[in-house]
This record gives C-alpha cells, structure tokens and sequence, in this order.
C-alpha cells in the first residue's frame, strides 16, 4: 500500500479548489475550503476505487484527520 | 436467488413525458453558489423538470401512453395488462393504474393493478410485465412508470430538494416467439429501509399538523417528517457495494460476456456514483449514457428517460443488447439484460 504521504498527495488531487501541497496527515479533512457532504461522498467513491476498501458513513463519522482515513483503511484491508 | 429468464417477448414501443418547467441548481437560492458549483460537480445535475400543481405522475404517463399508443399504431382495446410503477399515486386508493385503464380507453377486460418501487421500478415491472405477457391469450402489456418526486421534499432541505426530477414513462411489451429471451436479477434488503424514506402520511404516522412541522435536522437541512428524507451517504455506500455483484451475476446467469453488452443504462442517482460503479466494472463511457445533467433523478423513470434522451437513434435502428440497472430506496435493486431491436421510440412528450 502508497505511504501515508502519497495518499494525502491523491486525496488532494480529488478537490477542485485544494491546492497541492497544502494539505498534510493531521489536516482535519473537514476543514478543507467549502467541505459538504458531497466531498465525503468524493472520499468514499476516491477510497473504493483506489484501494477497494468501502467506508460506511459510521466509519466517515469516526474519523477526523486524514490520517485517520489512512489508518482505517489500513485497518480494513489488514482483515 | 431471484434470477428470471423470460422467452417470447419484446420491447415494442416506449415514450416519456416531462413538465415544461425547469428549475436550475444555479437558482437554488437555499445554498450559496460555492455549493451549487459542489454539487453539479458530484451529482451531474445542472436542471430539472418540476410539475405544477396539476400534474401528477399519472397525467405524465397518460400523456406518454397516448403518443406511443399513436406511434405504434397500437389501440387501447389491445392492452391485456396494465402496470403502474410509481411511489407517488393520484390517491390512496383506488390505485392509479384503473383509473388509467378507462382514462387511455383500455377495456373492461384489462387486469390493471400498482406496484410501489421507485429508483428499481422500471427493472421490477419489466420483469412482473414480461412473466404475466407470457400467459396464452396475452398479446400487449403497458408498463407505466414514473414519479412526480417534486411532490414531498422540502425547499430548505439541502440534501433532497435539488435532486429530483419529474417524469411519467410508458412501456408497451407484446408477445413475439422469435424474441430472444429476457434475463433479469432482482434483489431487496429491507435493512436499509429507513435511508430514503418519508415518515409521515402513512398508516404508521398519520397526516396531522405534527408531521407538517419543520425541523432543524442538520445545517441546511430542514424538513418536516411529511417530507421526504434521504442518507445520501448511507445510499452511496449501498450502489458502490451491491450494484457490480448483481450485474456480474446476472451476466453469468444469462452467459454473456461483458464486453458484448452494447449499452449500461443506469438508473439516475448522482453522477459520481455512476460513475464509480462504472469504473468499478471498468466499462467505457461511451455505452454509460446519461440524462441526469438535464432532468435529475426520476426515479423510476430515470431508465426509460435516458433511453429516449440518450441513445434514441441507436436503440430504434438496429440491434443492441442493452443492459438496465436499478437500484435504491428500499433498498430494492435489480438489472436486465435484453436485446433491443427496431424499438419504437416517441420524441420526448412535455407538458404544461
């Protein structure tokens, strides 16, 4: 699996109005400019197609950071 | 398991029907224009046909069944059965079907009766038709399908009231032995019943002045419970998980690779999911058409409107096997798999 840093880099290519590099592992992803429900949306379908690795919205709601996303998918797919 | 194969029927004629009213996300004055932008971004949805007061899903489909009546060169006498889909009836009872068998002029010898799916709708009736048409004295059945979604979401309501467009859509199947046979794959999962749902009216929650009084539920959202209520991301998590099985099965069931279905006509949910689920299956774009940019979702008018709108020409020319997916509240989702040839497809009917 891509390093927690590459998967920031991806993560950020997803949004329109993120810049790169502006973004980092303790980035609390609901704070990126204009975040609502459809960039959780972006998150899910972003994490399904790249890892294969579904996110219901219990495991979106517990979590905070995009470290967080990076752990719970690791965790997934370690199952 | 509920794998169907159907043999000695076809798809003859099919016709949609729109409100001439058009609402643009770019209008929604409820949500700033950051978030317009957001959402035409992930949904697709740039416009949609809204009803006025005086038209219900059965006007648009009546509208729709009268043209194709004409362009098949069909009588009404000659309808054996009579189906209606639609989640958003004339009345309570009777159901809207009957009314709609003496309002085309359908005879007294016709059975008429309603089915209640939305965004699998189409799929679901397809399959009750097209088993019912293979009775020996069946010779023509209308399938009658569509919502007028408008009715029950709440202008403040973020997460509902852009979403949904209005259409009404007939059908007409007739009996034909050289047809190839139809397959379908229909499944339920009433554990997601409460993710798209409108609490109040029914019997379990009566209409009162309780369930007309709106409440704060989230930023930007605020609803009554007569209103209609949707988890957008408990139903994003539901299609990216179960769409791709069901349509794999089905093909393995009917025996036919991927790659030789010439057209995916998904039902109409958001683009992003769409095309998720069409990545996940690794299909080109080019057999994925799409109406969603320009009349939301329809429920379960959301096929037969893409049908019309997207691939009219190739579907009335020549022969394609064409593969239509529905999936949703419920949840209730299944696909099929058919070949279509020579289908008599009307101009796009609207109505004011």
């Amino acid at each position: 699996m891509i390093d927690e840093n590459e998967f920031v880099r991806l993560l950020e290519n997803e949004f329109e109005d993120v810049e790169e590099g502006s973004l980092k592992p303790d980035s609390s992803y609901r704070e990126i400019p204009n975040f609502s429900s459809m960039y959780a949306l972006i998150i899910i379908a972003f994490i399904d197609n790249e890892f294969d690795v579904l996110l219901t919205g219990e495991d979106l709601r517990s979590t905070e950071t995009i470290a967080d996303l990076y752990a719970i998918i690791q965790k997934k797919l370690n199952k | 398991m509920a794998f169907l194969k159907v043999e000695n029927i076809k798809l003859e004629g099919l016709a949609a029907c729109v409100p001439q009213n058009i609402e643009r996300t770019k209008d929604y004055a409820h949500i700033s224009k950051e978030e317009q932008k957001i959402f035409t971004f992930g949904t697709g949805i740039e416009e949609r046909r809204v009803a006025p007061k005086h038209i219900c899903t059965s006007d648009m489909c009546y509208a729709a069944a009268k043209q194709l009546f004409k362009d098949t060169n069909t009588r009404p006498e000659e309808i054996d059965v009579l189906l209606f889909v639609s989640q958003s009836p004339d009345y309570f009872l009777p159901a809207t079907s009957i009314i709609l068998q003496e309002r085309l002029g359908c005879s007294k010898q016709t059975m008429a009766f309603d089915i209640n799916l939305g965004c699998s709708g189409y799929v679901y009736g397809l399959s009750v038709l097209s088993n019912l048409m293979n009775m020996p004295h069946f010779r023509k059945g209308l399938l009658l399908c569509g919502d007028k979604s408008s009715f029950s979401p709440s202008y403040t309501d973020k997460s509902t009231y852009p979403l949904f467009g209005d259409a009404g859509t007939a059908t007409i199947i007739s009996k034909d032995e050289k047809a190839s046979p139809m397959f379908f794959n229909l499944q339920s999962d009433g554990k997601g019943w409460e993710s798209i749902i409108i609490r109040g009216g029914g019997t379990r929650f009566p209409y009162s002045a309780e369930t007309t009084k709106k409440k704060q539920v989230a930023p930007g959202i605020e609803r009554a419970d007569c209103n209609l209520e949707l988890d957008g991301m408990e139903v994003f998590n539901f299609s990216l998980r179960e769409v791709k099985p069901n349509v794999l099965k089905l093909l393995e069931f009917a025996d036919v690779d991927i790659n030789n279905v010439d057209y995916f006509v998904m039902h109409q949910a958001n683009k992003l999911m769409n095309e998720s689920v069409r990545k996940k299956m690794k299909i080109p774009i080019e057999k994925v058409p799409y109406s969603i940019h320009k009349f939301g979702n329809t429920s379960s008018a959301s096929i037969p409107m893409t049908m019309v709108t997207g691939i009219k020409d190739e579907l009335s020319s020549k022969k394609n096997k064409v593969l239509l997916s529905g999936f949703g509240v419920g949840y209730s989702w299944g696909t099929a798999l058919l070949d279509i040839e020579n289908l008599v497809i009307s101009e796009l009917i609207e109505i004011e």
